[in-house]
């Protein structure tokens, strides 16, 4: 049980890679932007991977009519998410240590992680969510209105995970380094819950 | 586990591939025999080796080219106005052009010069002299734009310029026209004597700032090129010598008479010291020093007064004079220090001195002669060796660090390669006509890239499409890398090219920078944002403040300017990203166009001459929508009440 917790501890500390790591990349690419334009999605907020190209991402979807990128304090993901997730590593780290001294039952590793799983499930769909509305709620006085075969206006809305042509564009979108940490975190948790139960187990046997 | 072990299998797959890369890459450069075709391609997308600057001559500029393909990249606005940017004519860079003369919009432009660090070409600045009007400039190796002009009075015809000392401690100016100095009204019959040759030396600081340190008042020969010592004679300077005769007319007869000229060798570092210990004289001399600011975007100029001249006898052992055969024009010294090869242009011989013998004829006072008092070594006693009917009219030498020298031959236009120690003759290759000055990127330094060479030649006649009686001069790549020059390519060069400078391009490329920071732009009329632009009136004068984004002018309608005005436009562009230039022109400017990179602001002047309704345009075709990126500026009559009124979609 011992090494059950401190791997429970470890798990959920990997979740604090967030407020350093980005959770999400999109990056853009075209033939005048050889080196690509694209920003990385923090926790707290958006980040340029260039030092401009928020601006320029901007200036360019001005064209079609799309909304300026949000800024920190216009969404209240940017500050409800840091808190979810501080939250949750701390809640993890302290089941953790619960774990180690006073050997509370494994079920509690896999009752964090349930949560996290359903935090995460929604999280994606919010995220998701508010792309569909960045990507189709468009400015009626756009210069370009695009419209898809059938006539209807174009969607310009990132792809959630995997890649997509947007007009001259294709875009990108991708976990970054801090949702990886997160998603070794939880398997690690799993890994936690599965040591200490197999321990049960054998204690009981 | 399954996205992480992805994620590793993916960044091992990264380093399997790059290996893979390098050893194709290894293999593709080890084939030994490759077409001359395909050692000056290079593919689309792909960048040159080098970046190699070539002076414009009368064009007054420098042009950028890639080597070895001889595309051209740039041409740098220096010392001409330059519509294309609005360089000399927008109200920030006319300073740049100004001297104790007033505005001179033209220049000639010779050779350009990059800093060095121990001896190596270090990346930071180029230098280049106009002939003409004596002055240096300064360009930034980061933005590729000219920082720094300054003049230098009492000089004319600076042509043994601008060569950079191998710390960048000093660049050098010459006098190849003798003049009266102090300038006075004199017949010009009594020159002899009279006239002087002065060598200006400007000091370089270490963010790039140059100042007039002195002058050392030399006898009144025409002082044509110069080198300074690299490596062991580092602290020298050498400059040829033509007209020792003192003739003022008909010169190419009467300057060609006597048999030898000088070298005039200067230990600078012994004058620096003269100087700092109080030595010479304040005289006079007017000068403008013209400086520009990256943050203002702006350049000012000061005019100065006063310079320290010295008189080269009274500095203790730090000037001579070393006899060179007939009229010498270059003066080069080869990357050990230890060769100073002087080109007789009337010679069919070319004259090797030694640094160690001048130094030990020096120390033994083993002078043949006194000119104006200066000691004149002896040449047996300084020469190193004699390079033997290598060709005929012989001008510039450049070395590829291996221990050979490339000499350049104008009337019997070829470039000879030879051997420095033994002055065996190793390969002679024709140029296509008649070549001047040759570039070995870092030739000149104590590290050469010894792999190109490029003549420059003066004359072109047939080697492309004829274009009329006017033709760009020709430039010939040659690949020096093996034991015979190997003639690669011929590419035309804009202007008169008289030398280049080349370097790596590693060296500069990283650096570049790719656009001004907007938040970093302290110009005074600047308007950082749409709501920061405003249109203000003073009297006749009326300041306009205009962002230009993609695609709009802000504000795009003005009102209440009037005949008789006097109109600033102010343009900043408000775009963060690499080449997204925007210009800006307006119908009847007697000014020319600007054009403003991202987080720059530059100021045009227009003067409305007729009421009316007056558009303006974007002159870069920026986006999709450039050509809607236009204005209207309502001119009314001169005593009419129209407010000043500016709006952006009516608003
Ligand atoms: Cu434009």
């Amino acid at each position: 049980m011992k090494s059950a917790s401190i791997i429970m501890i470890i798990g959920s500390a990997l979740l604090l890679g967030l407020f350093v790591f980005p959770l999400w990349s999109i990056e853009l690419e075209a033939p005048q932007y050889p080196s690509g334009i694209g920003m990385n999605i923090h926790l707290d907020g958006l980040q340029g991977k260039e030092k401009h190209d928020l601006q320029n991402i901007d200036g360019l979807n001005h064209y079609i009519g799309m909304r300026k990128l949000p800024k920190a304090d216009e969404m209240w993901e940017f500050s409800t998410f840091p808190k979810v997730i501080g939250g949750m590593a701390i809640l993890g780290i302290i089941i953790g240590l619960l774990g180690l001294f006073k050997s509370i039952s494994p079920k509690w590793f896999l009752a964090w992680l349930i949560l996290m799983c359903v935090l995460g499930i929604l999280g994606m769909y919010d995220f998701n969510a508010w792309m569909i509305d960045y990507g189709t709620n468009l400015d009626p006085k756009a210069i370009m209105k695009m419209t898809d075969a059938d006539g209807n206006p174009l969607s310009y809305k990132p792809p959630l995970f995997g890649t997509k042509h947007i007009l001259n564009f294709v875009a990108h979108s991708y976990p970054s380094i801090g949702a990886y940490m997160m998603g070794f975190g939880m398997f690690l948790t799993f890994v936690a819950f599965w040591m200490g139960n197999k321990k049960v187990k054998s204690l009981k046997a | 586990m399954n996205t992480i072990g992805k994620y590793l299998l993916g960044v091992a797959a990264l380093i399997l591939m790059t290996n893979c890369g390098n050893n194709n890459s290894n293999s593709n450069s080890g084939a030994m025999s490759s077409s001359k075709a395909e050692k000056v391609y290079v593919a689309p997308g792909e960048h040159d080796e080098y970046y190699a600057f070539f002076s414009g001559g009368y064009s007054g500029n420098i042009t950028v080219a890639g080597l070895p393909s001889g595309r051209m990249l740039k041409e740098i606005p220096v010392f001409s106005q330059f519509p294309t940017s609005g360089y000399g004519y927008s109200e920030e860079t006319k300073p740049m052009l100004n001297t104790s003369f007033g505005f001179v919009p033209w220049g000639d432009a010779h050779h350009p010069d990059i800093s060095q660090t121990n001896g190596e070409l270090d990346g930071r600045w180029i230098f280049i002299n106009e002939n003409n009007t004596p002055r240096i400039a300064r360009i930034s190796l980061e933005t590729f734009e000219t920082e720094e002009i300054i003049e230098l009075p009492n000089s004319a015809g600076n042509h043994a310029s601008s060569f950079v000392t191998e710390n960048t401690e000093y660049i050098v100016a010459g006098t190849r026209f003798a003049v009266p100095n102090p300038q006075r009204d004199m017949p010009i019959s009594e020159m002899k004597g009279q006239f002087k040759g002065p060598l200006s030396f400007v000091s370089i600081a270490d963010n790039g700032r140059m100042n007039l340190e002195f002058q050392l008042n030399m006898p009144g020969f025409n002082y044509d090129l110069a080198h300074p010592g690299r490596n062991k004679s580092h602290g020298w300077f050498f400059f040829t010598s033509y007209n020792t005769e003192e003739a003022n007319t008909l010169m190419e007869v009467n300057a060609s008479q006597n048999d030898k000229d000088y070298i005039a060798a200067v230990n600078w570092k012994k004058v620096v010291e003269y100087v700092k210990n109080g030595g010479g004289k304040k005289v006079a001399g007017t000068y403008a020093h013209n400086v520009y600011d990256e943050k203002t975007h702006t350049a000012t100029s000061t005019m100065k007064e006063g310079v320290i001249s010295i008189n080269p006898v009274e500095v203790e052992g730090a000037v001579f004079y070393i006899p060179i055969p007939k009229s010498p024009h270059g003066c080069d010294v080869d990357p050990s220090g230890e060769y100073i090869i002087g080109s007789g242009k009337l010679s069919t011989d070319l004259s090797v001195y030694s640094f160690e013998k001048v130094l030990k004829a020096i120390e033994n006072k083993d002078f043949v002669a006194d000119a104006y008092g200066i000691p004149v070594l002896s040449y047996e006693n300084t020469i190193a060796g004699v390079v033997k009917q290598p060709g005929l009219g012989p001008l510039h030498t450049e070395f590829d660090g291996k221990g050979n020298a490339y000499t350049t031959f104008f009337i019997s236009s070829e470039v000879v390669k030879w051997k420095l120690g033994t002055w065996e003759i190793l390969d002679r290759q024709p140029t296509f006509y008649s070549v001047g000055h040759l570039m070995i990127p870092g030739g000149n330094s104590r590290k050469p890239f010894g792999k190109y060479m490029v003549a420059m030649n003066k004359i072109t006649k047939d080697r492309y499409l004829p274009t009329g009686p006017e033709l760009e001069h020709s430039a010939q790549l040659y690949d020096i890398s093996g034991d015979k020059m190997e003639l690669l390519s011929d590419f035309p060069t804009h202007g008169e090219p008289h030398y280049a400078a080349g370097i790596r391009a590693d060296l500069i490329k990283e650096k570049s920078k790719k656009y001004y920071e907007l938040s970093e732009n302290e110009h005074p009329y600047a308007a950082k944002s749409e709501s920061e632009a405003t249109v203000t009136r003073n009297g006749k004068e009326v300041h306009i403040s205009m962002t230009m984004i993609r695609s709009h002018f802000s504000p795009d309608n003005i009102e209440g300017v009037k005949v008789g005005d006097k109109v600033y436009l102010h343009m900043t562009n408000l775009e963060q990203d690499f080449d997204v230039p925007h210009g800006f022109s307006i119908i009847g400017a007697n000014t020319s166009e600007i054009l403003v990179m991202p987080g720059q602001t530059k100021t045009i002047i227009w003067e409305p001459k007729r009421e009316g309704v007056w558009p303006f345009y974007c002159t870069d075709f920026c986006s999709a929508l450039h050509q809607e990126m236009q204005g209207y500026i309502r001119v009314s009559a001169a005593n009419s009440n129209t407010p000043i009124k500016y709006t952006l979609d009516d608003e």
